[in-house]
C-alpha cells in the first residue's frame, strides 16, 4: 500500500513525532488529574478531620471555650436569615435589570455603559463591597453591625452576577416568541410576562442559585462590616415574630455570625483541637453549597429536556 | 382599502402601547432596579475617593508611594505601600506559576484529547469547583499545607508557620478552574478548519496543538490568565490567614507577607477609631486595590472581546 511506504520511508522522524504525540495525552491528561484529585483529597482530609465533631449537639451548641461542646447554632440561624435577606433584596432587582437591559432599554450610549459597568462591578473583590457596607450601611444609615447591614451588602455584591446571568437566560428565549406577542397585539411587558419571563425563568434560576451559593460562603465582606466570631444568641426574629412586623424587623437588626465566619474564628485558633470544629463546620457548608449547586444542574437539566 | 398615513399609525400604535394601566409604572420599576448597579458603582468610587482625601490630608502621596515602610501602628508610623503590593505580587506570582501550567494543559486536554463524554462529566466538575468558599481554601493552606507538606519538605526552620507559598499554592486552586474553564472555551471555539489543514498537512495531534490551536486561541487564554490574575490579587481570605500579619519587601516565599487585602482585613478585625489615620489608611490601600483589580478586569474584558471578533 502507498500509504505504508510513506510512513515506512520517513521512517524515525515521523515515528518519533508521533511517539512524542501519543505521549503528550499522558501530559495533559495528568495534568488534569493532579487538579480534580488535589480536591478529593482536601475532601477527604476535611470528613477525616471533621467527622469526629459532627453531631447532633455540634449543629444546635453555642460557641464555646472547649472544642469540643462547641457548636454551630448560632452561625446557622446566621446564615438562614442573612440568605433570605439577600434573597429577597437582590433577586428582584437582578432580574428587574436584566429584563430592562434586554427587553426595554434604548439601544445607546446609556445602556452600553450599563453593561459595561455591570461587568466591571462583578469584578471588584469582595473586600471592597465590605467598606462599602461598612461606610453605607453600617455607619451612614446607622443600621450598625447588623443582619440587615450585612444582607444588603452581600446583596449588592452578586446582583451583577446574578444580572449576567439572567441576561444570558432571557438571550436564550428564541425571539419568534416575543414577536408573535407583539404581532397580536400585546404590549412590551405583556410580551415579557408571558411569553419571555416563563422560558427564561429556568436559566435565571440556575444563575440566581449559583450567586446565593457565592453569597453563602462569603467572609471577607462579612467580617469588615462586622460580622461576630462569637455570639451566644440565636441572630435574627423568633418563628413566632413573623406575626408581629415590629418585632421581626427588630430581630432583623440584631448583630449576627455566619457559618464562614465561625470557620474563620476555629480555623485561626491557636488550640489545635478547634481545627477538627473547622473541619466540621466546613462539612456543613460544603453540604450546603454542593446542594445549591446540584439543584442548580437539576433544573438546568430538566428544562433543557422539554 | 386606503393606506394608513404612517405618522397616524405610529401615533395609535404609541397611544396603545401604553394604554395599559400600569405599563409605564413597570418601565419605571425596571430602569429602577437597572439604576442600582449604577448607584453602586458611584457610591464604591465616592466612597473610596472620600475616605482617601482624608488620609491623603495627614498623609503625603510622596510618602504613600515613595517610602518603603508600611507600619501604620507603632513609631516610627509610616505608610509605604509599596510593602504591601510586594506582598501581593509575591503571592500572585507563585499563584500562577502554579495555575497557569496546570490550568492550561488541562484546558487542552479537555478541548484536544477528551473524548467527549470525558469532557462532559469533567468540565462541570471543574467549574463546580470554582465556588467553593474561599475560607475553605485558606483553612487548607494554615492546616495543612504549610505543617503537613511544606514544613516536612523544606524544613521547619525554613518554613514560617505563615508564609507566602502555603497561600499561594491554595490560590492556585482556586484559579485552576477559572483559567482551564475559560482556557478551554477559546480553544474549542478555534475553527475545525484550521485543525483539519494542519492534520491534512501531516501535523501530529500535539503538533496541531501547540502550533495551531494555541496561537489562535491565544486571546481568550490572555483574558482567562488576567481574570485569574484580578480574582487572586482581590482575594482576602487565603491571604490573611495563612500569609500572616507582617508587610515586608521579600522574595522568599517561605516568609510572611502581608498583602493590601490582608491589610484591609487586619483593620476592619481591629478596633481603630473612625477618623485616625490607620483607619483612613483603609480607604487609601482599598483605592489602590480596586484600581489595580479594575484595570486587569478591564484589560481581560477587551481580550474576550478581540477573541470573540476574531472566531464567532
Amino acid at each position: 500500500m502507498a500509504n505504508q511506504s510513506i510512513r515506512l520511508r520517513a521512517g524515525g522522524a515521523v515515528a518519533r513525532r508521533q511517539l512524542v504525540s501519543r505521549a503528550s495525552r499522558y501530559f495533559f491528561l495528568g495534568a488534569t488529574v493532579l487538579g480534580v484529585s488535589i480536591l478529593l483529597f482536601l475532601g477527604y482530609e476535611t470528613i477525616v478531620t471533621g467527622a469526629s465533631r459532627l453531631s447532633l449537639d455540634f449543629l444546635t451548641n453555642y460557641p464555646s471555650r472547649f472544642a469540643e461542646k462547641a457548636g454551630l447554632r448560632p452561625a446557622m440561624f446566621g446564615t438562614f436569615w442573612l440568605m433570605l435577606i439577600t434573597i429577597f433584596t437582590s433577586i428582584p432587582i437582578a432580574i428587574g435589570t436584566a429584563i430592562w437591559i434586554e427587553e426595554f432599554a434604548p439601544r445607546n450610549r446609556l445602556m452600553t455603559i450599563v453593561k459595561i459597568n455591570l461587568a466591571n462591578l462583578a469584578g471588584v473583590p469582595s473586600i471592597i463591597y465590605g467598606i462599602l457596607g461598612l461606610t453605607i450601611f453600617v455607619r451612614f444609615a446607622g443600621m450598625d453591625r447588623s443582619l440587615l447591614a450585612g444582607g444588603f451588602t452581600l446583596a449588592l455584591m452578586i446582583i451583577p452576577m446574578t444580572v449576567i446571568a439572567s441576561q444570558e437566560a432571557i438571550r436564550q428565549v428564541p425571539p419568534s416568541l416575543r414577536d408573535g406577542a407583539l404581532a397580536l397585539g400585546a404590549t412590551r411587558w405583556q410580551a415579557v410576562r408571558y411569553n419571555v419571563l416563563p422560558n427564561a425563568i429556568p436559566g435565571i434560576m440556575t444563575g440566581t442559585i449559583l450567586s446565593i451559593s457565592r453569597a453563602i460562603g462569603e467572609t471577607a465582606a462579612l467580617l469588615m462590616i462586622g460580622g461576630f466570631t462569637f455570639i451566644r444568641f440565636d441572630p435574627g426574629p423568633n418563628l413566632v415574630d413573623f406575626a408581629d412586623p415590629a418585632a421581626f424587623l427588630a430581630g432583623l437588626n440584631e448583630s449576627f455570625t455566619v457559618i464562614p465566619i465561625q470557620i474563620y474564628a476555629w480555623s485561626i485558633d491557636s488550640r489545635r483541637e478547634f481545627q477538627a470544629n473547622a473541619a466540621a463546620a466546613i462539612i456543613v457548608l460544603m453540604v450546603g453549597v454542593m446542594a445549591l449547586n446540584l439543584l442548580a444542574a437539576v433544573i438546568r437539566e430538566r428544562f433543557r429536556r422539554n | 382599502m386606503t393606506v394608513a398615513d404612517p405618522g397616524d399609525m405610529n401615533e395609535a400604535l404609541k397611544k396603545r402601547q401604553f394604554s395599559r394601566p400600569g405599563e409605564s409604572v413597570i418601565l419605571f420599576v425596571l430602569t429602577l432596579c437597572a439604576a442600582v448597579s449604577l448607584v453602586t458603582t458611584v457610591l464604591i468610587v465616592g466612597v473610596l475617593v472620600r475616605e482617601s482625601a482624608t488620609f491623603f490630608e495627614q498623609v503625603s502621596f510622596k510618602e504613600f508611594f515613595l517610602e518603603t515602610e508600611w507600619q501604620p501602628l507603632f513609631e516610627p508610623i509610616s505608610f509605604g505601600i509599596w510593602e504591601l503590593v510586594a506582598g501581593t505580587l509575591l503571592v500572585t506570582f507563585w499563584a500562577l506559576v502554579f495555575a497557569v501550567p496546570i490550568g492550561l494543559a488541562t484546558a487542552v486536554y479537555l478541548s484536544e484529547y477528551a473524548h467527549p463524554n470525558t469532557r462532559k462529566v469533567l468540565k462541570p466538575i471543574l467549574e463546580a469547583l470554582a465556588g467553593v468558599p474561599t475560607v475553605v481554601y485558606a483553612y487548607f493552606a494554615l492546616t495543612f499545607i504549610t505543617p503537613d507538606l511544606l514544613r516536612p519538605v523544606f524544613g521547619a526552620d525554613q518554613v514560617n508557620v505563615f508564609n507566602a507559598l502555603s497561600a499561594s499554592i491554595m490560590l492556585a486552586v482556586m484559579i485552576l478552574p477559572t483559567i482551564a474553564s475559560i482556557s478551554e472555551d477559546a480553544m474549542a471555539s478555534v475553527p475545525r478548519d484550521l485543525r483539519e489543514a494542519a492534520y491534512g498537512l501531516g501535523a501530529t495531534r500535539l503538533e496541531v496543538t501547540i502550533r495551531v490551536v494555541f496561537p489562535a486561541a491565544l486571546t481568550g487564554i490572555i483574558a482567562a490568565i488576567l481574570l485569574a490574575i484580578a480574582r487572586v490579587v482581590g482575594e482576602t481570605m487565603i491571604v490573611a490567614i495563612a500569609a500572616g500579619s507582617t508587610p515586608q519587601l521579600t522574595v522568599n516565599p517561605f516568609e510572611g507577607v502581608q498583602t493590601m487585602t490582608g491589610f484591609m482585613l487586619q483593620v476592619g478585625l481591629g478596633d481603630a477609631a473612625r477618623g485616625t489615620v490607620d483607619y483612613q489608611s483603609l480607604f487609601a490601600v482599598g483605592m489602590m486595590l480596586f484600581l489595580i483589580t479594575l484595570a486587569f478586569n478591564v484589560a481581560a474584558h477587551f481580550f474576550v472581546r478581540r477573541f470573540r471578533e476574531e472566531y464567532e
